[in-house]
């Protein structure tokens, strides 16, 4: 994590976007899944079209958060001091 | 826009579907506040200090489109008008993406302008600037003020909470996260809440379609519903123009729509500009409409088709589509508007429905976001640097922008109040602001393509295209014009981009142009290739990341779903 010290290192570094992403996309599949498991009565699965969409939309939604931290993990964020990396550093500063 | 109605739309949330908002709610400041830690300048603050990736912005760039108005305002669409409304999105946006991407983001990204209204001053000077600049920061408050509104209502009609109470509250939330991390904090958000809208309308346009039959079953009862089988080709669009003609409404639908109000939109309006100038280089800047696109022209999936289930499944349109299709009011109270909320009633369960609820919210104060977010930018640089306090510290600015952010929501609310009297007011107010943008989109193409245009031509085309514009939405309020429907905006625009052409060709013909070395890096013929042209190495190589080969990607696709469709 970089400072507001350091100009060049900070604007890469603050955090991730993709792992926020995941947190609540993750949580609200937890929820579902568990709700669609345990809590989801009949007479909302027949509200649904007879579809139990609190588990299968948790579920969908566990894959997709689980896709964006593996995202995350292969391509991370590069704090710009090394230059030139993924996430480089060089247009950054055209616009100063 | 809505017209809220009495009709029993109170939805039965419970514990868990709170805890969802709830969360939502505590990631969206947690997001402001750890965007604040990034900001140290003023450009930091109003453009991202030019540092975000192209899928970032690309995704905000939409996402600060799919605010209230569009995602109620289409599925209310189509639940009324059914496939042809898909127009808005194939024809009415995704060319001026591209357009703005590869054509005209040299131009504004290579100028290292802040702003399109400074794009203005420095090609036109600064009457233009002016007319430009104090249009869109008051367009911006009462659009703010719009979806503040809509949300409210929205809140109220779902939670029952008072209308005030969900007024400031939700001000509140905004207001802490653009006044605290600035446009990075609006555009973080911008991107989480695409994904929120996603997860909450992908479900329901699934089991909406389980409900119908698939979509046989949905052609099947649009077409013996009213409104029948041309509610399931989104050509010639003859009930959404109301031309009442297929020639003239597929001319409407390409050139009023498709060329004139939409290039006006997505090519000089700053709320959606701004994003794309945030990101880190000419060719992430060109690229973030271009990726934009590709979600854009699966939205009307998960928009017009919910609205089109509505309509044939929801009990109160199956028993008053008839009715609400020939401008009556339904007995029990609902409008098309509703479509959306009563496709959620009747589906959904707890928990899904919070996620639901947590998507529509969500939508409606990105959409707030964006416009403080622009709004900020241009009074800040545009009005109070350039006119009123010139050479202060940077750091004078940014103190500036937040307290004008704030300053802004304060207004934002006023005008909210005022919509909650009269909501018609804001509907017309809109539609003239709306009006802006046609004749921006001529001149600015005019100004970026041929140098002899000068400073009068500039502002004096936007006066009267815009005057143009008023004459004729007013004639057609009147009822002198005849025309019906979305027809009237596509024609008052056309009007508005001939008349904003003629005028400024007149003018610049009888007036002096500026010199050549001011115009350079803002005129074409006047830009030497290699400031126009990108970096394409490094992270900007790869085929993938080639704007000119995405963009046809997305223009194939384009056509084939017109085709299909």
């Amino acid at each position: 994590m970089a400072t507001e010290s350091q100009p060049r290192a900070r604007k890469a570094g603050a955090f991730d976007i993709r792992l926020i992403i995941a947190l609540l996309i993750g949580v609200y599949g937890v929820i579902l899944t568990v709700m669609g498991i345990g809590f989801t009565s009949e007479e909302e699965i027949k509200k649904a079209a007879g579809v139990n969409i609190n588990l299968w939309a948790g579920i969908g939604m566990l894959v997709v958060a689980a896709l964006f931290v593996i995202w995350a993990v292969v391509r991370p964020l590069v704090v710009p001091t090394s230059a030139e990396a993924e996430t480089g550093d060089t247009p950054t500063a055209a616009g100063e | 826009m809505l017209v809220l109605a009495d009709a029993n739309l109170r939805l039965d949330a419970s514990a868990i579907d709170y805890i969802e908002l709830a969360f939502y709610f505590v990631l969206v400041l947690g997001i402001g506040y750890l965007a604040r830690r990034q900001v140290s300048s003023s450009l930091d603050f109003f453009l991202s200090g030019r540092s975000l990736p192209a899928w970032v912005t690309g995704l905000a760039f939409i996402s600060a489109n799919l605010g209230a108005v569009e995602v109620m305002g289409m599925s209310a669409n189509g639940a009324q008008y059914g496939l042809p409304t898909v127009h808005y999105f194939w024809i009415g946006a995704i060319p001026a993406m591209l357009f703005l991407g590869i054509v005209m983001m040299p131009f504004y990204y290579g100028s290292k302008v802040r702003s399109v209204p400074e794009f203005m001053r420095r090609r036109f000077g600064k009457p233009a600037h002016l007319v430009n600049g104090v249009s869109f920061a008051a367009a911006q408050i009462l659009i703010a003020g719009a979806n503040l509104f809509l949300l409210a209502s929205v809140v109220n009609l779902l939670l029952g909470w008072p209308l005030w109470v969900s007024i400031i509250v939700a001000a509140a939330i905004v207001l802490s996260y653009t006044a605290l991390g600035g446009l990075s904090a609006a555009i973080y958000n911008e991107v989480l809440q695409f994904f929120v809208i996603v997860i909450a309308l992908v479900p329901l346009t699934i089991i909406g379609l389980v409900k119908v039959g698939g979509w046989q079953g949905l052609v099947e009862k649009v077409t013996n519903s009213p409104g029948g089988s041309a509610q399931l080709h989104s050509w010639p669009g003859d009930n959404l123009t109301g031309f009442g003609n297929s020639l003239l409404s597929v001319l409407g639908i390409v050139f009023g729509l498709g060329f004139v109000l939409s290039f006006g939109y997505w090519t000089t309006n700053f709320v959606e500009v701004q994003r794309a100038m945030a990101s880190k280089s000419m060719s992430a800047a060109r690229r973030t409409p271009i990726i934009g696109a590709f979600p854009k022209m699966l939205v009307p999936f998960i928009v017009i088709i919910p609205g089109m289930i509505a309509a044939v499944t929801v009990s109160e349109y199956v028993k008053d589509k008839q009715v609400l299709l020939d401008g009556g009011t339904a007995e029990s109270g609902v409008t098309f508007n509703n479509a959306l909320l009563l496709l959620m009633r009747d589906l959904l369960p707890n928990g899904m429905l919070g996620i639901a609820i947590a998507g529509l919210l969500a939508s409606f104060m990105a959409g707030m976001a964006a416009n403080l977010s622009s709004f900020n930018t241009v009074f800040t640089y545009d009005i109070w640097q350039t006119y009123v306090k010139k050479d202060k510290p940077d750091h004078y600015y940014l103190n500036l922008g937040r307290i004008v952010t704030s300053a802004g929501t304060i207004l934002a609310i006023g005008t909210a109040f005022i919509a909650s009297n009269s909501g018609n007011i804001l509907n017309y107010l809109q539609d003239l602001f709306s009006f802006f943008n046609a004749p921006l989109f001529a001149t600015f193409i005019l100004g970026m393509f041929w140098k002899r245009m000068t400073p009068h031509a500039g502002w004096s085309g936007l006066v009267f295209g815009t005057l143009s514009a008023i004459t004729v939405w007013g004639l057609s309020q009147a009822g002198v014009l005849g025309l019906t429907g979305q027809g009237i905006s596509f024609v008052a625009a056309g009007t508005a981009f001939v008349v904003d052409i003629v005028v400024s060709v007149a003018v610049s013909l009888a007036t002096k142009p500026k010199p050549d070395e001011e115009l350079v890096g803002l005129v074409y013929s006047l830009t030497p290739k290699e400031t126009r042209q990108h970096d394409a190495t490094g992270e900007n190589a790869g085929w993938y990341r080639k704007p000119g080969l995405l963009a046809g990607i997305v223009l194939v696709l384009t056509i084939a779903l017109n085709v299909i469709f």
